[in-house]
């Protein structure tokens, strides 16, 4: 059994404009050193797979056809052994 | 049976689905009936209407859980035999999460959820859905959604424009195609599309509110009386 932690966000190249209203409050505060903010989503789920690679194979594909769309996000993931 | 039988999705969450039936079957006179999201028989429809609403709650993405409905299953089959879909607000983000159509659809830009009226110009009147209306005219369609803003690569981008494929866009009321026009940030003012083979159309503004003049207005008509002009002729009635 395995713990994934999926991370979804919006592509680089994709205004996110959640993002941007969050940097500017940071600016209001006077945080003038934070910059870049992206926002995105964390999905967490276990996997019951006899081994690393076919965990990580699972959850890929389930990340390609339905937690992440590719036309405009980008997922990572990272998995721990229960 | 002649005319044209309209089959209206039905997704938990769907709310626009009582206003697409009226508008095919009570102002048109066509054949309509609602399909369960669980149906796996279309019964025999010849267009199929994605309503809009907030399908499953709009939860994980717009459309993203909807698209694996089994209905979905057959709606994507009648695309491929080159039978109509159109897909309206929460349909269109379901048509873009199925591939039927490319492109995905965005939070609007300002974050906030935009419920108005918008003026559409219409780009390609010799679609199935358009062929009611004249090429440049300005229709006055309400909008109401929070994640309208249409979004594609350069390259689709300009596929779609090259093909004629860019249906409807945001502009003034003197049709003029302006930032302050698009409700949303979509690319191009971007407001509805259809596939390559032009037999599925999305389009975030509602067609199906406004069909009659007690609604104020009946400049959505055209894209359901379109589909009649079109099909009627060329399908065999069905018993």
């Amino acid at each position: 059994m395995y713990k994934a932690i999926i991370t979804v966000k919006l592509r680089p190249s994709i205004l996110d404009p959640e993002g941007k209203a969050i940097e500017h409050a940071l600016q209001s505060l006077e945080y003038t050193q934070l910059s870049g903010v992206r926002v995105g989503k964390e999905i967490e789920l276990t996997v019951d797979a006899p081994s690393r690679e076919e965990a990580e194979a699972a959850v890929d594909t389930a990340c390609s056809k339905l937690l992440a769309n590719p036309v405009m996000e980008d997922y990572t993931f990272a998995l721990e052994e229960l | 049976m002649a005319g044209v039988k309209f089959g209206i999705v039905v997704f938990p969450g769907s709310n626009c689905d009582h206003d697409a039936y009226h508008a095919a079957k009570h102002v048109l006179g066509e054949r309509a009936q609602f399909l369960w999201h669980k149906e796996s028989d279309l019964g025999g429809v010849d267009v199929i209407v994605l309503p809009g609403g907030f399908s499953y709650g709009d939860y994980l993405r717009c459309g993203a859980i909807s698209r694996f409905s089994p209905v979905m299953r057959e709606v994507i089959r009648h695309a491929e035999r080159g039978g109509h879909v159109i897909g309206i607000c929460n349909g269109f983000q379901i048509l873009t999460e199925s591939g039927l159509l490319p492109g995905a659809l965005l939070r609007n830009a300002s974050l906030k959820f935009v419920c108005r009226d918008v003026h559409l110009r219409v780009e390609n009147a010799q679609t199935a859905f358009t062929s009611q209306y004249a090429q440049g005219q300005v229709l006055r369609i309400p909008v109401a959604h929070g994640e309208g803003n249409f979004y594609t690569d350069d390259e689709t981008l300009k596929a779609l424009e090259d093909n004629g494929q860019v249906v409807f866009r945001y502009a003034e009321a003197d049709g003029s195609v302006t930032d302050a026009a698009n409700p949303n940030g979509s690319r191009s003012n971007i407001a509805g599309i259809v596939n390559e083979q032009g037999n599925v159309l999305g389009m975030m503004p509602h067609p199906e509110r406004v069909v009659e003049d007690l609604l104020g207005s009946a400049d959505g008509l055209g894209v359901f009386a379109s589909l009649v002009e079109n099909i009627a002729g060329t399908v065999p009635a069905l018993s």
